[in-house]
């Protein structure tokens, strides 16, 4: 413990509350009640209702939630697979190629995502590669903006992994993709899993390059949050919002207890 | 469980039967290792024959564990050969070369279970139901770890995971076992009973061929029936265990291999017919056993601290005069040091006269000619 006196402790846990509070609860709790306000012209609003909720499943929103959660999956299946790929392959190069390569998977983190969504349209709105309007160009914008990520996640936990491991199973007359798929993926399976559940949050927040390339029947939640409130309706879009933190803390749950349960921990 | 020995069961005498036979001879021919510009093994000649255990020791970074990893495939010799049976594996991988192999952690598999583990390297070379069943029975009976087939690794204890990592690389019936320092994660009381479990387990596998690589003398001189020094990627002397410890080549086997006191000395009368020389300490004649020593040459006379005893009897025919600098009781051993002519001198002793003298003393030491070796000087490698 860094703070033996009780004062001290007290003084950090205070403020520990007033940085959480207002700079993580404060905004989520304001978009909760704005979900279940009726009207606000106060401090509070003047009435609950679930009437938001009702109007916006029975509308639009099952698509949205269906269309964010197939493009989140989709892409964060194909961000570890290729990321996975990546890491494992970089493993085995010279430290400077390695260097290099790794920051070029870094390149599309940085760049601001609507610049991606804009690369893409450009890039993918002439024969032969005539993607434009279609649900592949929404993938490939989310699988560019995430796939750092997988594969820094990837690359974490391959760095963490003894060598041990595989040259003992070598050493047992276990082939390189016996080795992989039995010793190696398994041992790696906290970090894949971390990997695709960062990936998928991250995909189904993604707003910036959706904008720029989703079709008229391929609206992911956050572009439906964003009509919805561009309009003015801003309880609808605060529904709609509730819905898509839900689905998102529903899957990422679920992925923890798969990584406890594959741990054991 | 405790650190028991391995069971001497009949199942441990029917997997002896079959593994008998089966260790095939290692053989370094001129093999070097070099990364980039730095040479990490300089090319080294060296067999390990079928059923011997071959023990490498040296400091760290002196190739040692550079020489099995060369073995196991996981490092690419820069020039020469390695044989293992009549095969040469030089450039065979990993998988190909039909070993077992014990690291420092074990290295056991977290998310399989003991059984698995056992059972890892046969499912991986495609081998038949039964005969898995049958291996990894046979396997954890040998190292007693029967009982926690079932058990995952994080379950075990640390000499349980040792035994479980070796029982993993005998279900393979491997043509040479390779060690890589597989004790050094242990405590000392443990790391004392594995050592001498292993030695049990070899006496009823006595067909492997094991390569054990440790940087401590005490697991070389209990395993090992020959063992090789290695210093700056060099083999500096290699040999039968108990020759190298009574007449070690250089100062630096000396040194490494138990403790030694090293007298200079002039060699005043050439190695007779009994295998002794004449030499002179100051103004003291010694004898020793030595090798093709002639008279006049500056040499060292290597006495172990165990062979020097403060009372005279008629074999320790050697006298020399120290000043007692320093008493170490260490409850079944006690150490003195003494200064003999500018050469710090090391005594142990287990029993002492009642009444040690005090330190500034001067004690005489009684030592006999078959317990010393005479050394070159100049062969400091």
């Amino acid at each position: 413990m860094l703070v033996w006196s009780r004062s001290g402790r007290l003084v950090l846990w205070v403020l520990f509350a007033l940085i959480f509070g207002v700079l993580f609860l404060a905004p989520l709790a304001v978009i909760l009640l704005s979900s279940l306000a009726d009207q606000w012209n106060g401090v509070l609003p003047n009435g609950l209702t679930t009437e938001h909720y009702t109007d916006v499943i029975s509308g639009s929103a099952g698509r949205a939630v269906k269309a964010s959660l197939i493009t989140g999956f989709l892409a964060s299946a194909l961000a570890l697979v290729s990321g996975t790929w990546a890491a494992l392959s970089l493993r085995l190069q010279g430290p400077a190629l390695k260097r290099l390569l790794g920051l070029l998977f870094f390149i599309p983190s940085a760049v601001p995502s609507v610049s991606v969504g804009l690369g893409l349209l450009v890039a993918f709105s002439h024969p032969p590669l005539l993607l434009n309007g279609t649900v592949a160009i929404v993938m490939i914008a989310h699988f560019v903006l995430i796939s750092a990520f997988t594969f820094g996640n990837v690359s974490a936990g391959l760095a963490r992994l003894s060598p041990d491991f595989e040259q003992v199973a070598s050493s047992l007359g276990a082939r390189p993709a016996y080795r992989l798929w039995h010793v190696t993926l398994p041992l790696l399976a906290p970090y894949l899993v971390a990997a695709f559940g960062l990936s998928f949050a991250l995909s189904m927040g993604e707003l910036g390059a959706t904008v720029m390339v989703y079709p008229p029947g391929w609206v992911t939640l956050p572009v439906s949050i964003f009509s919805l409130t561009d309009r003015g309706d801003i309880f609808a879009g605060a529904a709609l919002t509730m819905i898509l933190v839900v689905a998102t803390l529903v899957l990422l749950l679920g992925l923890e207890r798969i990584t406890k349960r594959a741990t054991g921990s | 469980m405790s650190a028991a020995a391995f069971t001497g069961t009949s199942v441990m005498d029917i997997d002896a039967a079959k593994v008998r036979g089966a260790g095939s001879n290692v053989h370094f021919d001129k093999v070097s290792v070099a990364y980039g510009a730095h040479v990490v093994l300089h090319p080294l000649t060296l067999d390990i024959a079928p059923g011997e255990i071959l023990a490498m020791i040296g400091p760290s970074g002196s190739g040692k564990t550079t020489a099995l990893r060369a073995v196991a495939g996981f490092v690419r010799p820069a020039s020469g050969r390695i044989r293992i049976g009549a095969t040469d594996v030089t450039d065979l991988p990993p998988y190909e070369r039909g070993l077992g192999m014990v690291v420092q952690n074990y290295a056991l598999f977290p998310h399989m279970r003991v059984e698995d583990n056992v059972a890892f390297g046969l499912r991986a070379q495609g081998a038949d139901k039964a005969l898995i069943g049958e291996r990894i029975k046979d396997a954890l009976a040998t190292v007693g770890m029967s009982a926690y087939a079932r058990r995952y690794p994080r379950e075990l204890s640390g000499g349980q995971q040792q035994r479980v990592a070796i029982a993993r690389a005998l279900a393979v019936r491997p043509r040479v076992l390779l060690l890589d320092e597989p004790l050094s994660a242990l405590d000392a009381q443990i790391r004392r009973n594995m050592v001498e479990e292993i030695a049990r387990l070899h006496r009823s596998l006595p067909g492997l061929t094991i390569l054990y690589v440790t940087h401590d003398q005490t697991e070389a001189l209990t395993l090992a029936d020959k063992i090789a020094i290695m210093r700056d990627g060099r083999v500096c002397s290699h040999g039968p265990t108990t020759e190298l410890y009574r007449r070690p080549p250089n100062r630096f086997t000396a040194e490494f291999l138990g403790r030694a006191n090293l007298l200079p000395v002039t060699i005043a009368e050439a190695v007779g017919s009994k295998g002794f020389a004449t030499a002179r300490h100051g103004d003291v004649t010694l004898t020793g056993a030595g090798r093709d020593e002639k008279a006049g040459d500056k040499s060292l006379l290597c006495i172990r601290p165990q062979h020097l005893s403060l009372t005279a009897d008629s074999e320790h025919t050697n006298r020399i005069v120290g000043t007692l600098r320093e008493v170490h009781w260490q409850g079944e051993l006690t150490h003195l040091v003494l200064d003999v002519d500018g050469t710090p001198v090391r005594v142990s002793a287990t029993r002492l006269p009642i009444a040690l003298p005090e330190p500034g003393t001067k004690v005489p030491l009684f030592f006999a000619p078959a317990d010393t070796s005479l050394l070159p000087e100049d062969a400091g490698v």
